[in-house]
């Protein structure tokens, strides 16, 4: 079996949650694996994640690099191929770090690549059995990996849960000294945060959210009307933003906001994986959606198969009505 | 400025569920209406922005067969100046490895200072553009999602890192960017657009006018094979509710008001 590697992701000297879930991802491809983590950085925040990670990881490759104090992805490939050996297998989340890095370096390496992966199946021979899904996850496949020259899989973030394990009193290796000088086409500037608008759907208890279904513009009104007769605020999923019907500011996910709320009104949303990890707290979660098949289903508390566009007005109606007599 | 836009016929999943046919181990694709995928618009709206501001040209590719010439004369009707269909039998079975491998060749033939790919196909994991990037050592930039043209051949670009914060780089011309939905409102195109370039002829090339190796490409040359596919389950799902319309609405917002949804 070839040799396990698990690419850290962190910021500001705290580790990310995907470092222990690769552990576990890494466990369902062999258990007996001893997985060595690479951590990539410079200065004291590298220091700092290395001294959390030694606590779940028995080997720690630590790369210390003024030039990739910010990791640039060109810059992390060419320090990778410098001292992963050949034929290993590289776990990486896949978000927005993992989606720069990846494919080029499986190029690079001549390995094989896997995006996004929810589930591990186990090795047959030579090969790796993995589950990914497609169409916003409307269905899931098996795919068949050839480790035979090693391999990059990209781990989803929440996939895997982490297992409970003894401290490991992880052995931190310095492999700074392999890397070299390291230069690239593309220089990093600086980050930018998002600005924050009117509504703060972060924290708030009850949220209308919209969707592809909601089709056009002129629509979104009659969410708003919901909204205003529950008492709660409008939010949204990524389409409705794509297309410039609501602020940026509005939406729930991976690329928008995470939210907390008590109650969670899902219309005409789909319910895409980079969606529904906006959603946190195990809320009360309504969908209303006319495709019975969307993944929005599974995860939801209570369902209505109705088009929004119809059902909306009519609860609103109701809520009124319902609130008029209370009044 | 020369751009490529590379580009894909997806089956189109805004507007029909996708049923799976058991037998096959596939998806069931007969009664699958097929689109360009959404994201790909994005890049190639964008290409033209930028044409439309610095001058050149926009040329759209695609790996496929002769179905797939419906989404090159969408873009074309866009506005893409020249849309290329890459087709061989060898090409068939190929992964997002191979796809990057014949996406090379072309590129080779050619001179583009930038090309760009949509964010990710509905059926597929956004791995083709990074890898051509790779195959070609070019710069990459994923999730691109606003672009700036510098002097000295660069290019001022934001990429969209998680919770809407902007990640600004420069990067070195020629480069890839995989663009994310949102940069800007891709333009609507009508039934008038696509008959206008309904008889533009659309050149074809294969495995030995690009000097592909057919060895790197296809079903043999592929690491990675999806097997299957299947429904899955993931959490013990949600109560529907049943009844008349009336009954439901009812039943949801007693629901809303036990669990505090309502003011």
């Amino acid at each position: 079996m070839a040799r396990i590697f698990a690419y850290i992701v962190h910021k500001n000297g705290a580790v990310d949650d995907t470092a222990i879930e690769l552990k576990a991802a890494a466990n369902k491809i062999d258990a007996a694996a001893t997985v060595t983590a690479i951590v990539a950085g410079w200065g004291t925040e590298l220091d700092a994640v290395c001294t959390v990670l030694s606590a779940s990881y028995s080997e720690i490759w630590k790369v210390a690099n003024e030039a990739i104090a910010y990791p640039n992805a060109e810059l992390v490939r060419k320090a990778l191929l410098k001292i992963l050996p050949k034929g290993s297998i590289l776990l990486v989340p896949h978000a927005h770090f993992g989606v720069d890095l990846s494919p080029g370096l499986s190029v690079k390496l001549d390995a094989a690549y896997v995006s996004d992966v929810v589930g591990i199946e186990g090795t047959e021979g030579v090969f790796l059995k993995l589950v990914r899904q497609e169409f916003g996850g409307q269905v899931s496949t098996h795919v068949r990996c050839d480790l035979s020259a090693g391999a990059v899989i990209n781990i989803r973030p929440s996939a895997f849960k982490p297992l409970q394990s003894e401290p490991a009193g992880g052995r931190i290796v310095d492999k700074s000294g392999e890397i070299g000088e390291l230069t690239s086409r593309r220089r990093f500037l600086e980050t930018i945060v998002a600005e924050s608008e009117d509504v703060d759907i972060s924290k708030l208890p009850v949220l209308v959210s919209i969707g592809r279904g909601i089709q056009e513009k002129d629509n979104v009104a009659i969410a708003q009307e919901l909204a205003d007769a529950m008492g709660a605020a409008l939010s949204c999923s990524r389409p409705v933003v794509d297309a410039k019907w609501m602020p940026k500011s509005r939406q729930v996910g991976s690329s928008g906001k995470t939210v907390k709320p008590k109650v969670y009104l899902a219309c005409g949303i789909s319910g895409s994986f980079q969606h529904l990890v906006g959603i946190k707290g195990n809320p009360f979660i309504v969908a209303i959606n006319k495709n019975p098949k969307a993944p929005i289903f599974q995860v939801a508390d209570v369902g209505i198969i109705a088009d929004m566009l119809e059902f909306l007005p009519e609860l609103t109606n109701k809520i009124r009505e319902v609130s008029a007599v209370h009044a | 400025m020369e751009i490529l836009a590379c580009v894909k016929r997806v089956p189109d999943t805004s507007e029909n569920g996708i049923e799976l046919d058991s037998t096959a181990g596939d998806i069931q694709r007969d009664d699958l209406v097929y689109s360009v995928n959404e994201p790909d618009n994005y890049a190639v709206e964008e290409a033209l922005q930028i044409v439309g501001r610095v001058g050149g040209n926009v040329t759209v590719v695609t790996v496929g067969s002769e179905e797939d010439e419906e989404v090159l004369r969408r873009e074309m009707a866009m506005g893409a100046n020249q849309g290329v269909l890459l087709f061989d039998e060898a090409f068939s079975g190929s992964d997002a490895k191979g796809i990057a491998t014949i996406l090379k060749a072309f590129v080779q033939k050619g001179h583009y200072d930038l090309i760009l790919t949509g964010v990710q196909a509905e059926d597929g994991g956004a791995q083709v553009g990074g890898m051509l990037a790779a195959l070609l050592d070019y710069p990459f930039a994923s999730l691109v999602n606003s672009i700036e043209i510098l002097e000295g051949g660069k290019l001022k670009i934001s990429r969209e890192i998680e919770g809407g914060t902007k990640e600004i780089n420069e990067i070195d011309l020629p480069c890839v960017l995989s663009i994310q939905t949102g940069i800007n409102e891709p333009r609507y195109v009508g039934m008038r657009g696509i008959r206008q370039v309904a008889s533009v002829n659309i050149p074809t090339f294969g495995g030995a006018d690009l000097g592909v190796d057919a060895t790197a490409v296809g079903a043999s040359a592929a690491k990675v094979k999806r097997e299957d596919y299947f429904v899955p389950t993931l959490g013990k799902g949600a109560e529907i509710l049943q009844g008349s319309r009336e009954e439901i609405v009812e039943k949801l917002v007693t629901l809303l008001k036990d669990k505090g949804g309502l003011k």
